[in-house]
């Protein structure tokens, strides 16, 4: 175990480096949220009853997903993982007693997690100061808060499992622009990134919800903003602890596979 | 310690040739061929031996050296080292492995090169105080105290590499593979770097397997040299025996005032200008000494140096006697 919190330290350390980035994150975050909030109120203005969740809620939704973007967005992917395949420097990854996937896993956790230190707090903190119905407001009690901690964490590792397998995608096509592109932008929509699950129709929603890109963030937040309560509530976490196990069960078994077939590319 | 039995190894790879139609062909159709990389691959390696492993470029050096850290798997074939097969039980093999490939880095890129020691350490559960012993000794023999503090994308090729074998031999490895770990390296650096080597196999009785180009590695490091061409072994023995092979042939390099000397039977000319000459001398035809009172017959010698064949000479006669 001490291993992987090694690397999960030095990559959590190698990822606090990029302050300017982090400025550039927020300020961007800050414009798609209000952009993304004007939209939401031009139609709320519309036809209020129309939609499935109060727009206070709709407010904390956006803002929570601005704030953890790093944490939830599959596309921060780790561009030495593709690199370590398609050139074959996995070679040097393959000498070390080390599981893999893994040392993999700790890796992505960590450089997620040093992106998003430095980019919630900021978002966060303003998004409270903001006036009803347009800021994040807070969640209902203890509970429900406690709850949103449980189904954030997991909405984490689920997302990480899910980019475990594209890594290990890679493996098959060396190029990772392909899978990259169709696997984005399919989960973006899936996950509720682009407009929160809820909206959607009926009949595509529940299957969508079912799905595992509902686990990534579309449960937590709606934990959050108490669109979801009670036993939905456990079911959901229930459901994402699922998924993880599932996703976690399958990206072991395929870079087993993978790696028992491996070519190190490059000579 | 390594014990390679048969072992045979076939790549797929996809061939076409340029242009834009046949590229689009190739998006329909491939034509895959099957290169076999290694073919019968047998030898064995005792402990404490340092072998040079030599051949031309892709030969099957690197996928040897692959196959032996557990990294590729063999196609058919039986290869054990230090009592397990490498691939089937991958962590507990390379915990005793170190491997350095000349052409990769293990360093991460933007931290002092001392954190990803620090990251070995853990990664192999080193005990901080064999870890702070390595470490000093590595750092006195290599000379990288200054080194290991700077970020590795700064530091120059040389002191790259020698942090690189550094970081591979921290937990006290009981077999190294190192895969041209001199290459790119200048004179100096190589001289170091080839020290070293020598004197962790003498210390630590350390097995010491070596890929590369370079002869000169090979004539300071290894006895023993195998050498490989097209997959197949071609030969395996010590490398003074394979020089006395070679040793009927002297070249021969005259210095002198007068005209040019013309050359007797036994001697091919390699270069003759006004005044110096270099020629190959063999010795079956005739001997150093006659040959060398006939050119002072004909010529005032100011200069004449004999020198036996070198590493090089020897392997590209052998690379040609094979016809690799």
């Amino acid at each position: 175990m001490k291993k992987y919190l090694s690397f999960f330290k030095i990559r959590f350390l190698n990822g606090l480096q990029y302050r300017t980035a982090a400025y550039a994150g927020v300020a961007t975050q800050f414009a798609w949220g209000f952009m993304s909030l004007l939209m939401f109120s031009a139609f709320y203005k519309t036809k209020p009853e129309a939609f499935p969740m109060e727009f206070s809620q709709v407010s904390s939704y956006i803002w929570l997903q601005q704030a953890f973007l790093a944490l939830y967005m599959v596309w921060f992917l780790e561009t030495d993982i593709f690199l370590a395949i398609s050139n074959g420097n996995i070679a040097y990854e393959l000498c070390r007693p080390i599981d893999l996937y893994n040392m993999w896993y700790a890796k992505n956790l960590a450089s997620r997690f040093s992106k998003a230190v430095l980019r919630c707090l900021p978002i966060l903190l303003i998004a409270f100061f903001l006036p009803r119905p347009y800021g994040l407001s807070l969640p209902e009690n203890t509970i429900t808060l406690l709850a949103f901690l449980l189904s954030m964490s997991l909405g984490v590792l689920v997302v990480i499992g899910i980019c475990m397998l594209i890594y290990i995608a890679t493996f098959y096509t060396l190029s990772p622009m392909g899978v990259r592109i169709v696997a984005i932008s399919f989960i973006d929509f899936f996950s509720g990134a682009v407009i929160p699950l809820p909206f959607l129709p009926d009949k595509t929603r529940i299957v969508l919800q079912l799905l595992p890109f509902a686990s990534m963030q579309d449960i937590p937040f709606r934990v959050y903003c108490g669109h979801i309560t009670g036993l939905d509530r456990v079911i959901g976490i229930l459901l994402q602890l699922f998924w993880l196990v599932f996703l976690i069960t399958l990206g072991k078994f395929f870079m087993k596979k993978a790696l028992k077939k491996i070519v190190v590319q490059g000579g | 310690m390594i014990e390679l039995k048969n072992i045979n190894k076939t790549f797929k790879v996809a061939r076409r040739n340029s242009g834009f139609s046949e590229a689009a062909k190739s998006f329909f159709r491939r034509d895959y061929e099957l290169i076999q990389a290694l073919k019968d691959i047998t030898f064995t390696i005792k402990e404490g031996e340092m072998v040079g492993y030599i051949g031309p470029n892709g030969a099957g050096k690197s996928s040897t050296i692959k196959i032996m850290s557990g990294i590729l798997t063999q196609d058919s074939g039986e290869c054990i080292v230090n009592g397990r097969i490498p691939w089937k039980e991958r962590i507990s093999h390379v915990s005793e492995i170190g491997v350095v490939f000349g052409q990769r880095s293990q360093l991460w890129w933007d931290v002092p090169v001392i954190d990803s020691f620090e990251l070995i350490k853990d990664i192999y559960k080193i005990p901080p105080k064999t870890y702070r012993v390595n470490l000093d000794e590595l750092i006195s023999l290599l000379n990288i105290g200054e080194v290991i503090k700077t970020p590795a994308r700064q530091l120059s090729l040389g002191q790259r590499t020698r942090c690189e074998i550094a970081a591979s031999l921290l937990h006290n490895p009981k077999i190294l593979f190192l895969d041209e770990p001199t290459i790119g390296l200048d004179a100096v650096s190589k001289i170091a770097v080839r020290e070293f080597i020598k004197t962790t196999n003498q210390r630590h009785n350390t097995t010491v397997i070596l890929t590369t180009h370079d002869m000169q590695d090979i004539e300071a490091l290894t006895e023993r040299i195998i050498l490989i061409g097209k997959g197949q072994i071609l030969l395996d023995g010590a490398l003074t025996e394979l020089k006395k092979r070679y040793s009927d042939k002297k070249t021969i390099t005259v210095e002198y005032t007068g005209n040019k000397f013309t050359l007797d039977e036994g001697m091919t000319c390699l270069e003759q200008l006004k005044g110096h000459a270099k020629f190959v001398l063999d010795t079956n035809i005739l001997s150093v000494s006659k040959a060398i009172s006939e050119i002072s017959r004909q010529v005032e010698v100011l200069d004449i140096s004999i020198s036996g064949a070198t590493a090089e000479e020897m392997v590209v006669s052998l690379y040609e006697e094979y016809k690799i």
